[in-house]
């Protein structure tokens, strides 16, 4: 492997951008379907050139591209998402019971072993499968059906299923997260859940320890070591070590735990990145500076990282699924703004270059190493 | 024949370029030109109508011999002159500003 490819969804388009190994010189192409939406574009790390993509509008609804040449074309396919049987309702913000209703795709999760098969988390929270490419969908119900489903409820940014984690050493092991829900684990590839939020503490909540309605922003793991799980929760930097059963809060010298990317470093387990942003009412970094923080002690120690990243008067944020990392031997880590910057560092976060500034407000950055 | 006008995202996703013809059997209705439409280019299927409820999307709307027939009955007959193909069938996407 001597190059990347840098899978970024924005509010307008797609854009794949590629580099060598140096990650200094970059070829920047989109938009694809300008003026649609796209939540994720994930390739299969098993065939990367197949690439599936979330495109969406508030006009036209949901609809899901594939490429199967590494992004240069792609083709529809499908886009029916339909609840398993009677879906049933959930809280809606005014407490009473509102029916699960199909919004869009936020994240894509191909799987690890067939390149046809991918997993979809969608607004309304749910979690979909397709065994044939993304043509056909198939609801995991069992999630919603969870015995605390009927209780979720939306927060502001919708009630969304943004990440899915696929357990490398055991497939049938299956991680995701939930805005204003919280956080579930499957060890039957998806039938049954278990909500994995013992730990928690959410003072929003009137009990703010219970089981569900932990506002979770992302999860991440190093493949290695796939019971050793990173959160970045609403406020609260979280870890657990025994896949999700406990987590302990790792903010430590952090000055905000407000964020919502979290990544592990390609080869060390125990290196982690983060945005913090100010404060959940002002989603900007902290007095104008971007900064992104590195724990290499597994969280608690965080140190900042801001060579070439603008000190004053910068104030975008870093959505949840708007990092990511690339395992070429000196690991790059990538983000995007809602300003339109992706930024990449080619030295595991010591220093930064803007690999584009002038995009749309970016939503998703995948990286695949090839 | 049918002649059927699309908003510019939708051209796009179907690649066509400006008005198409589709084939409409029986009664031309709204419910039958979608189905027709989508029968050709299933790249539009779930894009004017939800999945879920067949309603038309809220921010698309119908329009037919200069006359907004979004709140019409999907099975409700169009004019003739939707039918004949002396008048198009519009879909129409809301305006938005900034």
């Amino acid at each position: 492997m001597s190059g990347v490819r840098v899978l970024v969804g924005t509010r307008k388009g797609a854009f794949v951008m590629t580099s060598d190994g140096k990650r200094e010189k970059w070829d920047v192409n989109g938009p694809f379907f300008g003026g649609w939406q796209f939540y994720h574009l994930k390739g299969s790390p098993i065939d990367p050139n197949r690439i599936y993509a979330s495109q969406s509008s508030d006009w036209f609804g949901q609809t899901m591209q594939r490429s199967n040449d590494g992004g240069k074309t792609w083709e529809t396919v499908g886009n029916k998402f339909l609840y398993d049987g009677v879906p049933g309702t959930h809280q809606w913000y005014d407490g009473t019971p509102h029916p699960w209703e199909f919004k869009r795709v936020w994240h894509l999760e191909p799987s690890l072993s067939d390149p046809d098969t991918v997993y979809a988390g969608v607004e309304d929270a749910a979690i979909f499968k397709s065994t044939d490419g993304g043509q056909n969908w198939t609801e995991l119900s069992g999630l919603r059906e969870h015995s605390t489903g009927s209780a979720w409820m939306p927060g502001a940014g919708g009630m969304c299923l943004h990440t899915i984690l696929i357990d490398p050493k055991n497939q049938s092991r299956l991680f995701v997260a939930i805005s204003s829900a919280g956080a579930f684990r499957s060890d039957d590839g998806g039938k049954t859940w278990k909500a994995i939020t013992k730990g928690l503490y959410s003072k929003y909540l009137p009990n703010p320890t219970a089981e569900v309605g932990h506002c979770v922003h992302r999860i991440a793991f190093h493949p290695s070591k796939p019971d050793t799980l990173f959160m970045q929760k609403h406020w609260d930097v979280m870890r657990s070590d025994n896949a999700g059963d406990e987590w302990t809060k790792i903010s430590g010298n952090l000055a905000t735990d407000f964020g919502f990317a979290i990544d592990v470093h390609a080869h060390e387990p125990e290196t982690v990145f983060i945005v913090p942003i100010k404060s959940d009412s002002e989603h900007y970094p902290l007095d104008g500076k971007l900064q992104v923080f590195r724990s290499r002690t597994g969280g608690t120690e965080w140190e900042p990282l801001t060579k070439g990243l603008p000190q004053k008067d910068c104030y975008v944020n870093v959505l949840r699924e708007a990092m990511d990392v690339d395992s070429l031997d000196t690991c790059g880590v990538y983000f995007g703004t809602t300003g339109g910057q992706v930024y990449c560092s080619a030295d595991s976060g010591d220093s930064w270059k803007a690999i584009v500034h002038d995009l749309p407000p970016v939503v998703s950055v995948e990286v695949q190493t090839v | 024949m049918v002649r059927v006008e699309l908003p510019f995202h939708l051209r796009k996703l179907a690649d066509v370029e400006s008005e198409v013809n589709v084939d409409v059997a029986g009664v031309v209705t709204q419910r039958a030109i979608i189905d027709a439409l989508e029968a050709r280019y299933p790249m539009l299927r779930g894009t004017i109508r939800d999945y879920a409820t067949d309603r038309r999307r809220p921010y698309l709307r119908f329009f037919a011999c200069e006359e907004d027939r979004s709140f019409d009955g999907p099975d409700i007959p169009l004019p003739d002159a939707v039918a004949s193909g002396a008048q198009p069938f519009m879909i129409v996407g809301a305006l938005s500003g900034g």
